[in-house]
Formats: structure tokens, C-alpha cells, sequence
């Protein structure tokens, strides 16, 4: 198992600013979630995890230690634009690039196998690249990723062009790898997709960090102490500190009422009003998915 | 160093596997081989049978024209008129009308034909006219046609290279055209595989795998991998070209019988022009004896590789740094242009293959390895050759680096317009 961390990175390129002080920690076996607008960052900084360029300030630590050239053999990078040589063979393809990462060819050809037999697609060795589907590309580019057990995995965009079906298989699989030990970076826009898998995540927009943290505590940061309230006869006036934000008529009767309270109150003391006046039939919290901390999280940026 | 190997390896076997590859070698040398073939050919066949009606009214040519190859005379004693209507009715090729002339000013002599007659048929004719009539002006003068054969003398000038070894027989022709071959082959050789270097890297680019493998290799790796790759192939093609066209070559000699004696590989390459300067065989492979292959055939390994990796290298930074080969034709002309000068500098090399420019021309690695290619059976210097390889090796050194330093940003650029200020951004800019 190995955790990654960054300190300070700072990257430009002219009066380009493409980082600008970037501390991450990615905890060891965890799903960490890169997010952040197009342009903000996250590509520069995936490559200077792996190595493609270098920071101009800043460094890079893997498992405690400065990531050096030998690491290239336990990491597995994903690019969002990526591609395959059309022109070769499936499983003499697979083999060059686990054989690039330093695997020996017999255990390239093991590993190959085991992957075939995962994703069913054992009869693919003398397929060409080029008569293969855009899904079925993705997942030999998956199993090129993963081919030489990496310890620290990096996807970016890993689901796109990717049927439901398939998206499942391969969400199935990064969930495997983190349980047994695998540190995942995920980059991707797919909200769905951080909620679902990640277990902290860092925002990252215009080049610095805006947030970061566990997928919990940010949700606690982002809750508007905001319930939600299906009940029976239309709702009158309430106490001071608690506002009603919406009132919906479901139907005959029925009413689902949005009401925001302010901080020092709780949820008893809503719900104590309410028994007064309501017949409550459902109660509950409404808690930011992470699409809305994203949308909120950037444009409060971009506001100041 | 064992990854730029898998590399190596991955570039040559993909290409060499490729039905292209397969059909080039092949082609190659019967390209070569039908250059021996077809005059061998050409000569041995005869054309369509062609009947000449003659007219002769002056006298002079009675049965003076013999059958020649395919073209036969006949004789009319009729009219113009009757023999021009002659001509329409019957297959003949033409009519040769020869009124009484003036030996001294014959210029009244026609060709009637429907067509125009073949140049080869125009110069017999011509021949056959001007031979005949400079005989009778021979007899008319008193000459005699023997004694005035036994005055005429051809000279063949012997040249004597004064080296320090010796004396040593040279001659210019063959040395012109062995420079000639060997110079035009690494023009050749660099355009075709220092374009599909370009390509190849192009198409990594925009097939995106090379982010894949950039996370796995240094991108110089990447880089010289692929160059070495893709020489190694043009190496092997070359080499599959020198054998086959042997092959086919001594196919031919034995089926025609031919008595050209059997040569070396290098001495067959040379004949190909050689051939077509008027020179008998036999002298000329006995003259091709005279140029120092071990020097010429290391030389041209040197400098066939030497500016396959210099220019080369500049071919890949500029795939390196456009989305298309479209667009990289604004980059590729500044690369193509020292070569193409190269090939016209060789006429004024040729006139003077010692002097200033042939010596600058052929140190300075832009042009020194064709240029040095056709210097070298005039025996330059060695301590110009010294000089040319070193630079060559210096300059190479240099481009690489250069090419480098591109190549390991252009490649992670899409969609940019790339001009040559922001190549030269590239360029300066750190990891």
C-alpha cells in the first residue's frame, strides 16, 4: 500500500499559471477524487505525479519517500486522451506495454490472461486495435492501466465511451482494487461517479486548491441545515429561525415544504412545531449531492 | 536501455510485417532488374516490319540502300505522282523521293509519309544519304575510302591519379557515376524513412497512445527508439534490395547468356549508368576495379546512417510538434531544402571536386553526406573525409538534442498552432 503526497507544487509555463501551491494527500487503499472545471489544473498535475514533466517548485512523495524513475513500474496512468496503436494485435500490444512498465513477458502473458478472463474477451489476442469498438478499446486501455499490479492507479475520465453495462464492470473493479489495497487517484466530471466511489477528494480550480477533504466532512460543510417535509394540510406560520423556502402541493392535501433553519436549532425543535400544525409523513435532511458542492464551490470562487 | 530496445523492437517488427514492406523489397529490385532487362529486351526485339518506297531520280543510289533491322527498301521507277498514289493504296511506310540533285547542296531530297517517320528512321535515312554521298565525293576527290579510315584515330585519355600510395589508373566517368548512385541513394534513403519516422510519430500522437507511453518511457527513449526503429528497416529493405537485384541480375546474365563477368554487388549498382554512357562494357568493369570499395562502401554505411540519424531526428521533432502531415509541411521544407540543394550542388561538385565548395559542402552535415558521397571515387583528402564524419557525428549529436527538446513537448500538445516562435518556446522551455 502507498499514499501520495504533494507539497507546494507550483507549475507555469510562461505567465501561464497552471498550479499554484498544491498540497494533496491521498490517503493509502483509499479512491481519491480529482475534481475540477476543464482547464483547471488537474491534467498538470496528474502528469507531474507521473512524472511526465516536472514541477517547477514543489515535490512529490510516495509512501514518505521522493517519487523517482523506478516508481514508473508500480504506477498506472489512464490518460483521458488516449489511444492505442490501431494497427497491432490486441495481446501483442497488452504485452509491450506491461513489458514498458518492466514486467517480465511471462508475467505479462499471465496477467493478459487473467484480464481476458475478467472482462470475457478471451478470444481477443490476434484481434487488431482497429476492429475493435471505441468501448472495446477503453477496455483494453483499462487492462493496459492495471496490467502490472500498480500500488497507485490514476484514471482520468476512466468511464467515458464506456456502455452502462461495461461502466459497471469497470466502477466493479476500481472498487476491487482500493479493497485490496490499491490507492486510486479518479479523475472525472461524472459527480454520479465521485459520490459512488471516492472517499476524499480535492477540488482544484484556475490552478489552486478550493477544497479537500473526506466525501464526508465536505458534505458536512456544504449542508444548509435544510429539511424536507411531506405532510398532510397546508403548513401556517413557524418560530422565529426557521423559514419556509419552498411549498409544493403534491396532492389532494398533501404538501412537501422545503424549510431552512438557522444554526442553533435542531431538528426536534422543527419537527415539535410541525407536530403542532402537520401531519408529518416524511421527514428528512437534504444534504448537497456533490454536483451542487462543485457548482457552489467553483463559482464561489470565481465570484470573489 | 532495455526499454529502448522493446521499442526498437516494436518499431521495426510492425513495419517490417507490413504487406507494404513485403511488397517494396520486392518491387524494388524488379525496378532495378528491368532496368537491365528492358535494353537487353529492346534490342533483341523487332519492330513491325516497314517497307520504304524510293524514288531515285539523280542516279546516285542505285540499290544503295540495303535492308536494315526491320526496314526494308523497295525501288520505283515511276513518277512521283504514280508513286505517291503508290503509297496511299499499299502498306508502305513512306516514300524517300530523290530528284537529280546537286552533290554539293543536296537539299531537295523528301520523305512522303502519312505520318511523320520515327527519329530512329529520320537519322538512318539521313546516314544512309550522307554516307553514300560523301563516298562519291570521296571518289570524286581521289581519296581513298581505306587510307582515309586507317587516318581517323580515337582517343581514350588515360588518367593517372599520383597519390602517395602511387600511381593509379582513374577514370572519370565511373567515379562520376558510382558518386552519382551512391549520393542519390542516401537522398533517397533519408526522404523516404525520414518522412516515415515524421508519420509514424504523428500517428502516435494522434492515435493519443503516446501519453500511455510517455508515462512509461522517457520521451527521448520514445524518441530514439523510434528513429533507430524505423533506419533498422530502411537498413534491411536496402539490404533485401542489394541481394535480390543480384539475384535477378545474374537471372538475366544467364539466361541471355550475357558475357559481362559476374561482379560484386557494389560494381553492379555502378553499371546501372554506366551502362548508359557509350562506353564498352569490359572497360568499364575493368575501370570500376580502380575505386577503393572498402573506402567507398564504409563510407557510404557511415554516411547512409550518419544522415539518416541527423536528419531524422529533425524529422521527428517536427511530427513531434503538428497535429497532421498537412501541417507539417511548412516545417518540413526548411528541413528538405539543404538536401535538395545538396543534390544540385553535385554538377558544380563534379566540375571541381577538390575546391573550396566541395570541401565546405561537404563538411558542414547539412549537405556533407551526399555531397562527401560523390567526392569520395575522386579520392578527396582523408583528412576532409576525417573532418566530414566527425562533423557529421558532431552535428547529429547536436540535432537529436535539439529534436529532443522538442519532441518532449510537441507531443502532449493538441490543437496549437504551432509557428517557429513557439517551437523555439519549446525549445527553451524546462521539464
Amino acid at each position: 500500500m502507498v499514499n501520495l503526497t504533494t507539497t507546494n507544487i507550483h507549475k507555469s509555463y510562461g505567465d501561464f499559471k497552471a498550479l499554484s501551491n498544491i498540497s494533496i494527500d491521498v490517503p493509502a487503499g483509499s479512491i481519491f477524487g480529482l475534481l475540477g472545471p476543464n482547464g483547471a489544473g488537474k491534467t498538470t498535475l496528474i502528469r507531474i505525479i507521473t512524472q511526465i514533466i516536472i514541477p517547477d517548485q514543489g515535490s512529490v512523495l510516495l509512501s514518505g519517500r521522493p517519487i523517482g524513475p523506478a516508481d514508473i513500474a508500480i504506477i498506472g496512468y489512464l490518460p483521458e486522451e488516449r489511444g492505442l496503436y490501431k494497427k497491432m494485435q490486441v495481446g501483442e500490444l497488452l504485452l509491450y506495454l506491461g513489458q514498458l512498465k518492466g514486467l517480465r513477458k511471462a508475467q505479462a502473458m499471465e496477467q493478459i490472461k487473467i484480464w481476458f478472463n475478467k472482462f470475457e474477451i478471451s478470444g481477443w489476442w490476434n484481434k487488431k486495435v482497429e476492429d475493435l469498438s471505441k468501448g472495446m478499446q477503453q477496455k483494453i486501455q483499462f487492462i493496459a492501466t492495471v496490467l502490472h499490479q500498480p500500488k497507485l492507479v490514476i484514471l482520468d475520465e476512466p468511464f467515458s465511451g464506456f456502455d452502462p453495462i461495461n461502466a459497471n464492470i469497470v466502477k466493479d473493479e476500481i472498487i476491487n482494487m482500493a479493497k485490496e489495497g490499491t490507492t486510486v487517484i479518479l479523475s472525472t466530471h461524472r459527480m454520479e461517479s465521485v459520490e459512488e466511489l471516492c472517499d476524499y477528494m480535492v477540488l482544484i480550480n484556475k490552478a489552486e486548491k478550493i477544497l479537500e477533504g473526506s466525501k464526508k466532512t465536505i458534505k458536512n460543510r456544504y449542508k444548509t441545515n435544510t429539511y424536507e417535509v411531506l405532510h398532510k394540510k397546508r403548513l401556517g406560520m413557524l418560530n422565529h429561525g426557521f423559514t419556509k423556502v419552498s411549498e409544493l402541493a403534491v396532492d389532494d392535501d398533501f404538501f412537501k415544504t422545503t424549510i431552512k433553519m438557522e444554526y442553533d436549532k435542531t431538528p426536534n425543535e422543527l419537527l415539535l412545531q410541525l407536530m403542532d400544525q402537520v401531519e408529518i409523513h416524511a421527514f428528512e435532511e437534504l444534504i448537497p449531492d456533490m454536483n451542487e458542492i462543485f457548482i457552489s464551490a467553483v463559482k464561489g470562487v470565481s465570484h470573489e | 536501455m532495455n526499454k529502448i530496445f522493446l521499442i526498437i523492437a516494436r518499431e521495426y517488427i510492425t513495419r517490417v510485417r507490413k504487406k507494404s514492406f513485403i511488397i517494396m523489397s520486392i518491387i524494388g529490385p524488379l525496378l532495378f532488374g528491368l532496368m537491365f532487362v528492358i535494353p537487353v529486351w529492346l534490342a533483341t526485339q523487332e519492330g513491325d516490319k516497314k517497307v520504304i518506297e524510293i524514288l531515285d531520280e539523280s542516279g546516285y543510289f542505285k540499290d544503295k540502300f540495303s535492308t536494315d533491322g526491320s526496314v526494308s527498301f523497295v525501288y520505283v521507277g515511276s513518277s512521283l505522282d504514280e508513286a505517291k498514289a503508290d503509297l496511299k493504296g499499299k502498306e508502305y511506310y513512306g516514300l524517300l523521293y530523290i530528284p537529280k540533285f546537286d552533290l554539293d547542296k543536296p537539299d531537295d531530297i523528301t520523305f512522303f509519309g502519312e505520318k511523320n517517320p520515327s527519329i530512329e528512321i529520320q537519322g538512318m535515312i539521313e546516314r544512309m544519304l550522307r554516307n553514300e554521298i560523301e563516298d562519291i565525293k570521296l571518289t570524286r576527290s581521289g581519296i581513298d575510302k581505306e587510307q582515309l579510315e586507317k587516318i581517323k584515330t580515337n582517343i581514350d585519355l588515360n588518367v593517372i591519379n599520383m597519390t602517395d600510395v602511387g600511381e593509379k589508373e582513374g577514370d572519370v566517368l565511373v567515379a562520376t557515376a558510382t558518386g552519382y548512385v551512391a549520393s542519390l541513394l542516401i537522398y533517397m534513403f533519408i526522404f523516404m524513412y525520414g518522412i516515415q519516422t515524421m508519420r509514424s510519430v504523428i500517428e502516435e500522437k494522434t492515435s493519443r497512445i503516446v501519453e500511455v507511453i510517455i508515462s512509461s518511457v522517457k520521451p527521448f527513449q520514445l524518441m530514439m527508439g523510434k528513429i533507430i526503429g524505423v533506419g533498422a528497416v530502411g537498413l534491411t529493405q536496402f539490404l533485401l534490395w542489394i541481394i535480390l537485384t543480384v539475384v535477378i541480375y545474374n537471372t538475366v546474365l544467364t539466361f541471355y547468356g550475357g558475357e559481362i563477368p559476374q561482379t560484386n554487388q557494389m560494381e553492379m549498382v555502378q553499371q546501372v549508368p554506366a551502362s548508359t554512357v557509350d562506353s564498352p562494357m569490359k572497360m568499364v568493369v575493368e575501370k570500376i576495379g580502380t575505386i577503393n570499395f572498402p573506402l567507398l562502401l564504409g563510407a557510404f554505411l557511415f554516411y547512409f546512417i550518419g544522415a539518416y540519424f541527423f536528419y531524422g531526428s529533425l524529422f521527428a521533432a517536427v511530427g513531434s510538434a503538428v497535429d497532421s502531415d498537412s501541417d507539417a509541411q511548412q516545417f518540413q521544407l526548411p528541413i528538405t531544402l539543404p538536401l535538395i540543394l545538396s543534390i544540385i550542388l553535385l554538377s558544380a561538385i563534379l566540375r571541381d571536386p577538390h575546391g573550396n565548395l566541395a570541401f565546405w559542402a561537404s563538411v558542414i552535415p547539412f549537405t556533407s553526406p551526399v555531397v562527401m558521397m560523390m567526392r569520395i571515387p575522386f579520392d578527396p583528402p582523408g583528412w576532409h573525409i576525417a573532418l566530414s564524419m566527425v562533423s557529421l557525428i558532431l552535428g547529429f549529436i547536436f540535432t537529436t538534442w535539439l529534436a529532443g527538446r522538442i519532441y518532449r513537448v510537441g507531443i502532449l500538445m493538441h490543437g496549437t498552432k504551432v509557428n517557429y516562435r513557439i517551437l523555439a518556446k519549446w525549445f527553451m522551455m524546462k521539464n
